[in-house]
This record gives C-alpha cells, structure tokens and sequence, in this order.
C-alpha cells in the first residue's frame, strides 16, 4: 500500500474548547475563605478601675459545664432554647414608659425583673475548663444569633432590609446601592441594640 | 484510483501547536484560582467546629493561631493540646510574644489593624482558648475571628 501522509488535523476549535475548560473550571473551583465568628476582646485589665455596678436583673448569665451542659439564668437549657431566651431577655424592655432609658421598639414581655432595655442588657457567659470549643463556639454562636435576629427585625421595621444580609453583601463588594449611608445605618442599628457579651473566667470543674 | 494519492508521499506534516499557548494559560488560570497558597505545615489536628452567624475575613491582615491534638508533623512529646503560631509549636505563656513577631510580617500599613484567626480544633478545651485570648488582650490585638465552617449547629 502506498504511504499516506497524516491529514492535518484542524486546531481552530482548540481555542474554543481550551476557553470551554477555562471558564468551566472558573465556575466550579469555590476558592475556599476563611469565614467565622467575629469577635472583640475587652482591653487589657486596669486594677486601677472599678468595675461598674450591673443590676442583677440586667444580665444574663449562662454557664456551660464540663459535660457541655447549659445553665441558663439557674436553670438547665437545651441549645436550641438558647436563642429564644436571649432574644427575650434582649428584647424585654423593662423600664416603664416615660421614664428615661424606656425602649419604644421593644416587642418583649416588658417584665420589671428582666433587662432593662437592649442597651443596658448584658449576656455573661462563662464555661468550665474542660468545655469543649464545638460547645464553647455553638453557645456563641446562637447568642450572636439572637443579636442578629434582633438587628434584622429593627433594620426591616426602620428601612427594609435586613441587617445581616445588607452586612454580609459590603463585606463582599457586591452591595448596589450608596455603601456608605448604608454603613451609617448599620451602626444606628448596632447602637441600638449593641453587643455585649462578657466572658469570665472559666472554672476548674 | 490516483485521485486519492496526495502530490507528496512520505513526509509527515509538523503538528499544529497554534492552540498550545491556549491549553498552557487555561492551565495557568486553573491553578491560579485552584490554589490555595498555605503558609504553614499544621503540626495540630484542626477540625473546625461548625456556625452560621459567620462573617467573611480579610486574609492581609491576618495572622492565624492553631490550636488541637498534636497530629502529623508533631515532633515533640505532648498529648494534650497545643498552640501553633507560624511555624512553630508555642507554649501558652509564648503566645504573646510569638504573636506580635508574627504582627510584625504583616505589611506596615496593616499592623496596626491586625486581626487574629483562631483556627481550633473542635475537641479542643475551651480553658486553653480562653488562655490564649488573655495573652491576646494583653498583646493589644484585640480583634478576633473564630474560624469556623458553615454549618447550622441546632438541627
């Protein structure tokens, strides 16, 4: 048989299916980043500063053993109450109305022995050493989670959007609309119901 | 039959390498996006506990701090928990020192913005974590980010 030579072959659809990968790949490859729960820790501890007196009925306490139990204002509590619970604690609205500190958003049970307002209301939480931090981070986590519950119904009733996901879009770029007063009404919400959350020192047992 | 014989027997045509700079840049915008540039050789087990009031991070002005079991590249003879910084295995009272040399590789502008990802294992006990965030308080880096995985906790 006489020898053929090898047709050539067509190259001009390589680019098209390089590009078809290219773009495939673009779309399917998730760059992993690193996301978590953020938080601020208290500055450096001053002896020389006397620690203001909180009311009893202001603070919310919660304890964690070593078993990963929850105590929750001396009382034993499943995770999935917890939320619920700070939510109505944060939300009670205390004090009368009329009276100075009287909080006019407040949806809560306005119960004289609970907080006071979002502002003065504190949640304490402490866990024992041999918490572990699954327990420790889950605990923070429905706790951050009844704040942005909170922020979200405030930010939906004053503007219409929700806190967190107005939040969630500036910290990824993609937020269409004027960032900055945006900014500026994310802190009127923050300083509305601020976060406080103290830590203490954890217990041996 | 002659009209199937080419002119030119024998001879090979050369191989079209016109589409090679293609496949050699989709190749380079895959591991581009692909990869993710690890700094440190992690000498602790680190499986992250799982939340979904998450917040993303902004990777240049962070320095990491690992804490767990002591896993594969671990040389040394504990058993218990232990904390990593960079390279290297520090003891808790350390933590400070070796996290401002950390702060201080950090690009000028940032340092003093620094904020510090907690990247710690999910067995790992809550009494070394609040260890490590004293030192933290007294190293003035106030800002911190558990790192966590995206998962609901209840339910």
């Amino acid at each position: 048989m006489a020898k053929r030579s090898a047709p050539e072959i067509n190259a001009g659809s390589m680019a098209d299916i390089a590009f078809l990968l290219l773009i495939f790949f673009l779309v399917t490859t998730t760059i992993d980043k690193d996301k978590g729960l953020v938080r601020q820790l208290p500055p450096p501890l001053d002896e020389e500063v006397i620690p203001p007196i909180i009311k009893q009925k202001n603070l919310f306490v919660v304890l964690v053993n070593g078993n990963n139990d929850l105590l929750v204002e001396d009382a034993p509590m499943e995770l999935k109450d917890l939320r619920q619970a700070a939510v109505d604690f944060l939300d009670n609205g205390g004090i009368p109305a009329g009276q100075e500190g009287y909080c006019d958003f407040c949806q809560g049970a306005r119960s004289p022995s609970s907080s006071d307002n979002p502002d003065k209301a504190i949640i304490s939480m402490s866990s024992a050493r041999k918490t572990s931090y699954s327990t420790y981070i889950a605990v923070q986590n429905e706790l951050g989670a009844a704040y942005n519950q909170l922020r979200d119904r405030e930010s939906e009733r004053l503007y219409g959007w929700k806190y967190t996901e107005v939040k969630a879009a500036i910290d990824a770029g993609n937020y269409d609309g004027n960032e900055e007063t945006a900014n500026e009404k994310l802190k009127e919400i923050r300083d509305l119901i601020p976060f406080k959350l103290s830590e203490a020192e954890p217990k041996s047992n | 039959m002659s009209k199937f014989k080419k002119k030119k027997g024998g001879e090979l045509p050369p191989v079209n390498t016109a589409s090679l700079p293609d496949i050699v840049f989709m190749l380079l915008f895959f591991f581009m996006v692909a990869t993710v540039l690890r700094k440190n050789d992690l000498k602790v087990l680190n499986q992250l506990p799982p939340a979904n009031q998450i917040e993303k991070l902004d990777k240049s002005r962070t320095v990491f701090i690992y804490i767990g079991k002591p896993g594969e590249g671990y040389t040394g003879k504990s058993k218990v928990d232990i904390v990593q910084i960079g390279d290297r295995i520090v003891d808790v009272k350390e933590v400070k020192s070796a996290i401002l040399q950390e702060v201080t590789k950090l690009r000028e502008e940032l340092q003093s913005s620094a904020i510090v990802a907690l990247k710690i294992d999910k067995d790992a006990e809550s009494g070394l974590v609040y260890d490590v965030k004293q030192e933290l308080r007294e190293a003035n880096l106030p800002k911190i980010i558990f790192i966590t995985t995206p998962n609901s906790v209840v339910e």
